[in-house]
């Protein structure tokens, strides 16, 4: 059994594309498509080109010495932090740009949560000179304020959603009904492993370069291509399916996926999918979610604005299910001090989602001799603010 | 004979009326019903309340917002609808979205539809492959009739094959949008509902989306066998509270 999508873009139970009728065309267009485009050389060269040269890849794989005696393992940091941008998110966003290209799409329109994915899409939309929208959740727009306001100055347009509780499930509902409203001119860059088929899927490939890179890097330092863990935060899941996807059906790889406990996983405060969700349906995929025993959708809370999805990616939710991946959740405190660690043994001031899988070691012990792979999915200079008031600095 | 399929054999063209459960206030329900009844409504689709209602624009989704917060649940709304056929006799469909149908259970959720006397439904994420392949039986068993929506995107294709699964009407999108965002038809609407027509489908087509008055109602219908109107019932709820509704049937239908 593969853990990877089969045709009909599920992952065991999960995946699909539970989608109106009018976003039929829009959907069946990239499905139709996707595969073949990614194939094309041309495509291809342009990809890895734009990777090497405009977002500074390949990341380096580190060797986290100080971190690694302190919790007696082999710790390496996958550096996306390092990427243009500050983030992996860019990876999908330049990929879906050339794929919106290649469909004849001039117009873009994204979701954004934290403001960081928008921040991606704003960005490979200047470099294309492509029209770009992004909708934000009101609450996002007032808490996110530096990122809003990179995205006016890279030239996109920023539309508040008002619906419902006006944060990314919101935003991702305003850009699914701009899709059905413009359903010939406009691509939908999606920012995570959700979403209808092709999407998550489609995701999970323009990320799988971050493990790609890795089998070649671990290979030059240890000389071998699998560690014994990947480590990764899961909101949606992006930076996790990038980190996943060349170790998915390779069970000599440990999977390890970290996710936001907010204040405690029983607290009504959190982000725990996996341990608070149940199987059902959110734009547009069915997967694991929290939701009211009525199937109404409920907000999430984690102190890490990316990570407060109430759903999962499919991809997740069958690791999940299935077994294969070990889901482990962290509460707000003791992402902070881990990210505070991190900066203070390595110099490193991390992402607070990326703060939540450094956050693991603590309960979790691993022999000596292991290669624990984490993917440092984003900087912190984003959450300074968050920081400076958590930590009175 | 299904109530729907009996409706449609009717000559007049159909109104259709959608309104959400328990808006503007929880136990409006069944008196909405009643009330659109006695109006001379041949349609009534109830709209079970979303927290993410992706197809909907403002209108409804506010109202559905609302419904949510003052207590509104699947349970509640069965109980309301319990004894509906003692005083409503038009068909009566139930438009949601699948995850709280999933949630409820579909097959306990379409055993309560049967015993409620509800006539079909409209779920507008459950695309139809996944209907025919996992709950067509279910579906037939308790007598409930699924209504797919088309659309001007739609393929000639896929509407011959969303026509050979349906047994009862055909909800024909008028544009690309969203409900409640256009006003009047374009020329380009109009010719996709000549377009339809003419394709004599086994199934009639209702059209939805962007009708609002008696001139959009009779544009719709000039092809088509009916129109349904959401939002901009729910906008006269909203200005003029549920007790003029024989006002707004009127002005969309004149005796």
């Amino acid at each position: 059994m593969s853990y990877q999508a089969n045709e009909k873009g599920y992952y065991g139970d999960f995946g699909g594309a539970f989608i109106p009728e009018m976003l039929y065309p829009n959907v069946e267009e990239l499905r139709s498509q996707y595969l073949d485009i990614m194939k094309e050389e041309s495509f291809q060269k342009e990809f890895k080109d734009l990777l090497r040269d405009y977002v500074g890849r390949p990341t380096p794989l580190y060797y986290a010495e100080r971190f690694s005696k302190k919790y007696g393992t082999k710790i390496y940091l996958k550096r996306e932090d390092l990427c243009h941008t500050g983030a992996h998110k860019v990876n999908n966003t330049v990929g879906q740009i050339l794929m919106a290209k290649r469909l004849g799409k001039d117009r873009i329109i994204a979701e954004t949560g934290a403001g960081q994915h928008g921040v991606a899409t704003a960005t490979v939309c200047a470099l294309m000179g492509i029209e770009c929208i992004v909708y934000m959740g009101e609450v996002d727009i007032e808490r996110q304020a530096p990122n809003v306001a990179r995205m006016k100055m890279l030239g996109a347009k920023i539309v508040p959603a008002k619906s419902g509780s006006r944060t990314l499930k919101d935003a991702t509902n305003e850009a699914i009904r701009d899709w059905i409203n413009n359903p010939i001119d406009t691509h939908y860059i999606i920012g995570s492993v959700v979403g209808p088929h092709p999407y998550p899927d489609m995701v999970a490939r323009f990320q799988a370069v971050i493990s790609e890179e890795i089998k070649v890097q671990l290979k030059e330092k240890e000389n071998r291509e699998n560690p014994d863990y990947v480590v990764a935060c899961v909101g949606g899941g992006s930076n996790a399916a990038g980190i996943y996807f060349h170790y998915l059906d390779n069970p000599e790889v440990g999977i390890i996926a970290v996710e936001a406990a907010g204040k405690g996983i029983q607290s009504g405060e959190s982000a725990a999918t996996s341990a608070l969700g149940k199987e059902g349906i959110i734009h547009g995929s069915k997967t694991l979610l929290m939701q009211t025993e009525d199937g109404q959708i409920t907000e999430p809370y984690s102190i890490s604005a990316g990570l407060d999805y109430p759903g999962v990616g499919p991809m997740h939710a069958n690791l999940f299910r299935s077994g294969r991946g070990e889901f482990i959740s962290i509460t707000d405190k003791a992402a902070m001090d881990a990210g505070q660690e991190l900066a203070k043994l390595e110099g490193i001031i991390p992402a607070i989602e990326t703060s939540h899988a450094l956050a693991i070691f603590e309960d979790r012990k691993f022999k000596e001799d292991d290669v624990v792979v984490i993917n440092l999915s984003g900087r912190g200079d984003k959450d300074l603010s968050t920081y400076i008031d958590y930590f009175d600095l | 004979m299904n109530r729907i399929n009996k409706k449609l054999q009717e000559e007049q063209k159909m109104l259709s009326i959608y309104f959400t459960a328990g808006y503007p206030e929880p136990e409006d329900t069944v008196s909405i019903i009643q009330d659109l009844e006695k109006n001379g409504v041949d349609f009534i689709e109830i709209g079970l309340p979303f927290s993410d209602p992706l197809a909907d624009g403002p209108t409804i989704q506010e109202s559905s917002t609302k419904a949510l917060k003052s207590g509104m649940t699947t349970n509640k709304l069965f109980e309301q609808l319990k004894g509906i056929r003692d005083s409503v006799e038009i068909p009566l469909v139930i438009m949601g979205y699948f995850n709280p149908i999933l949630q409820y259970g579909v097959e306990k959720f379409c055993k309560k539809c049967a015993e409620t006397g509800i006539d079909g439904l409209i779920i507008p994420d459950l695309p139809v492959d996944v209907y025919n392949e996992e709950y067509k039986s279910i579906f037939e068993e308790n007598g409930l009739q699924n209504i797919f929506l088309i659309t001007p995107q739609t393929s000639e294709e896929r509407i011959r094959f969303i026509d050979s699964v349906s047994n009862g009407f055909i909800y024909m999108v008028s544009t690309a949008s969203v409900t409640g965002s256009t006003s009047g038809f374009s020329e380009e609407t109009r010719d996709y509902f000549k377009r339809i027509s003419a394709m004599k489908l086994e199934n009639p087509q209702i059209v939805g989306f962007g009708i609002s008055d008696e001139e959009t109602f009779n544009q719709a219908t000039e092809f088509a066998k009916g129109a349904i109107i959401g939002s901009a019932f729910i906008k006269h709820l909203n200005a003029n509270g549920k007790d003029n509704i024989a006002d707004f049937v009127k002005n969309i239908r004149p005796v």
